[in-house]
């Protein structure tokens, strides 16, 4: 939890505290996955530049880590910190949704500084 | 699967199944669910969708080998394990053994957002990876359509859900799918869209609050099956479906005659009992003796070593036992042999078709030969009479199958036709026996007489039924003047007799002396008149011998004077 405190690049497989860690459940590299993968970095650079960490899970890899996370849906998104735990699925196409869905537009209007 | 392509081969047009291990269930659908199919199982809430889902999952385990997935969409695994330990299914041993494996999917109702396109190949990957991990072959998902009531967008699930059933398909397990009841349809959600190959329907009725389950094969493509609502149980034991009318009518029949326990009536029905796995009705008024006569025959099967099972809805064991004993017989010796077992429940504990259910259990687990059922009027107070009449041919079919023999007692409303049984139920039993109470001189006396007897000779007779401390005892009946005399009456009638015969034998008596004395006086006159005819026989006699002499005496003198007179001598002589 403090070797990489610093990390301010998306650096896959990393959780930091004090960073929003987030999880990508895919099934292997299928256009889902990929335009998942493209859309989620995009947000999180606009967003939370410097401040995220996303972790990817191929379910065809590991595939026992659906049961252990929940996992119905694939794509989906998994906000681990802050909590509570929020999950979005699909493949992250409508920005609008994701930003809702991850309480970053609320925070926004709360003040909350983004991307500094 | 190539494997089962074989199967199907060689069984030719015959669909293949997959036996569930659940009673009476294979009985309806012919020998299981369709392997590598899906089958749905609907019904309400609380119906025994979750236990009929589980035990089709740990029969596969534990009986063929078979292991099996349970994807839990309502209930943890854990309280999955807690209830069916209840149930005797240690779920946690057999996950530990990897013959069954609980998956419990968590439906998110809150804290999810969807963006985008998405799929299920979540679920389909957790349901892949459990059947690659321990080698399934039946998969459960209870409840599927909770995934309605998550965060899913209805179109896509729907497509999802034609997916997984044609996933399942190509894994080649067979799978059960739960739903629950819709207001209008068979399920809420429209499962029986993507279920096509078999539906079964759970029902849970309250009638007069009892409360009665029932199951229902609604739908088997490429399949014949039991079409009834069929009444399961859910006990101790798990779920047990009653199947017995599926049965037909083509049980094989015995000759071999077993005794009533009471020597008179087995003299009444040939002189040699009730057939063996036939089934005896004995009907009669309160206090008929109905329950001692069905003793008796209790203490015959058991005397012969064999088992009996007594269903008694009126009385405690203990209180059998007791009231037995008062007229002789000793049912607590062959309690303790283990030959004779009491079912005793109150008759308003559940339905009807629940009774017979239990009885059929109580039936397969003791496996007696005869089974008393005491009384079945009982058993019937909560039914309707047409249940009743299938209910309970069901359960004497099924019991005649077995070759067991089966004794109802049936009690009949007093003042009503002694031969009305009030459910009919007379046509499905070979031998039916009535007790009849005779009332007159101030007293009720206990008449007995077979009104049929499938197959054997049989009395017409009635005879007085006796109880005594050493049993039943049947006596002949006085028939006279048109009634029937009994009790009292037949024992001054009786007496009656007895003085009159001993007047007739006295009157014998009494002209057979009359014989004697005039065959003495006979002889004494015959020996009177012999005597009178000796006596004249002999002066007569007499008379002749003196005149002879007197006749000789004459000729003499003649001569004499003939000598005398000398010249007429040649005058006398040339005279002849």
């Amino acid at each position: 939890m403090d070797q990489t405190a610093t990390t301010r690049q998306p650096d896959t497989g990393t959780e930091v505290a004090n960073t929003w860690q987030l999880r990508l459940y895919v099934a292997g590299h299928t256009a889902k996955s990929v335009i998942a993968m493209a859309n989620l970095t995009r947000i999180c650079e606009d967003n939370l530049e410097g401040r995220y960490s996303i972790k990817v899970i191929d379910l065809t890899v590991c595939p026992q880590l659906a049961r252990g996370d929940q996992i119905l849906a694939l794509p989906t998104l998994v906000r681990q910190f802050p909590e509570p735990v929020k999950q979005i699925l699909g493949d992250l196409s409508d920005t609008e949704r994701v930003l809702v869905g991850l309480d970053i537009k609320l925070l926004k209007e709360l003040g909350w500084p983004v991307g500094s | 699967m190539p494997n089962q392509n074989s199967v199907r081969i060689e069984k030719s047009a015959t669909l293949v199944k997959c036996l569930t291990g659940i009673k009476g269930l294979d009985e309806i659908t012919y020998g299981g669910l369709p392997l590598g199919r899906p089958t749905l199982v609907c019904g309400s809430s609380g119906c025994g969708k979750t236990l009929l889902a589980m035990e089709f999952l740990v029969h596969g385990a534990t009986e063929f080998r078979e292991p099996g997935i349970f994807m839990a969409f309502e209930e943890t695994s854990h309280e999955l394990s807690q209830n069916f330990l209840s149930l005797g299914f240690d779920l946690n041993d057999l996950a530990a053994r990897q013959l069954i494996d609980i998956d419990h999917v968590l439906i998110e109702r809150n804290g999810q957002e969807a963006s985008g396109e998405y799929d299920l190949e979540g679920l389909f990957i957790r349901i892949g990876h459990a059947i690659d991990r321990i080698g399934a072959k039946r998969v459960v998902l209870d409840t599927l359509e909770t995934l309605f009531t998550g965060y899913f967008n209805e179109t896509i699930l729907r497509l999802e859900l034609a997916r997984l059933f044609r996933f399942l398909k190509e894994k080649g397990v067979t799978t059960v799918v739960t739903a629950e009841q819709g207001e209008r349809t068979l399920t809420r959600f429209g499962m029986e869209e993507y279920v096509a190959d078999c539906v079964i329907f759970l029902d849970h009725k309250v009638t007069d609050q009892i409360a009665t389950r029932r199951l229902r094969v609604v739908k088997y493509r490429g399949s014949s099956h039991g079409t009834n609502e069929y009444p399961f149980l859910v006990d101790e034991h798990g779920l047990s479906v009653l199947p017995i009318s599926s049965l037909a009518l083509s049980h094989k029949v015995t000759e071999e005659r077993i005794s009533s326990g009471v020597a008179r009536l087995d003299a009444m029905m040939g002189g040699k009992g009730y057939y063996r796995g036939s089934s005896v009705l004995i009907t009669g008024t309160a206090g008929s003796g109905k329950s001692s006569l069905a003793a008796h025959f209790v203490e015959a099967t058991c005397g012969r070593g064999e088992k009996c099972l007594y269903f008694a809805f009126e009385e405690s064991r203990d209180q059998i036992i007791r009231n037995m004993r008062s007229i002789g017989l000793d049912l607590k010796q062959w309690l303790d042999k283990g030959l004779l077992e009491f079912r005793n429940t109150r008759a308003t504990m559940y339905g009807m078709e629940m009774h017979l259910v239990s009885m059929h259990k109580a039936v397969e687990e003791f496996q007696p030969s005869a089974v008393i059922i005491d009384p079945v009027s009982n058993l019937l107070v909560s039914a309707k009479e047409a249940e009743v009449m299938s209910m309970l041919s069901r359960l004497i079919d099924y019991l005649k199958l077995k070759g067991i023999t089966a004794l109802c007692t049936d009690l009949t409303a007093v003042g009503g036709s002694l031969e009305k049984t009030e459910v009919g139920i007379s046509p499905l039993m070979d031998t039916w026996i009535l007790l009849q109470t005779m009332e007159g001189a101030g007293e009720r006396n206990r008449g007995l007489y077979i009104l049929k007897s499938r197959g054997m000779e049989h009395s017409n007779q009635v005879r007085e039924f006796i109880l005594t401390s050493q049993g039943i005892l049947l006596q002949d009946v006085y028939i006279g003047s048109g009634k029937v005399l009994t009790g009292a009456a037949r024992m001054s009638q009786q007496a009656l007799e007895e003085a009159e015969a001993l007047v007739l034998s006295q009157e014998v008596l009494r002209k057979e002396r009359e014989i004697e004395r005039r065959k003495l006086a006979f002889q004494a006159q015959v020996a009177s008149l012999q005597t009178d005819f000796e006596a004249a026989k002999a002066e007569l006699e007499e008379a002749i011998v003196s005149e002879q002499l007197r006749r000789s005496t004459v000729f003499a003198d003649s001569k004499r004077m003939a000598l005398k007179r000398e010249s007429n001598l040649s005058a006398v002589d040339g005279s002849k």
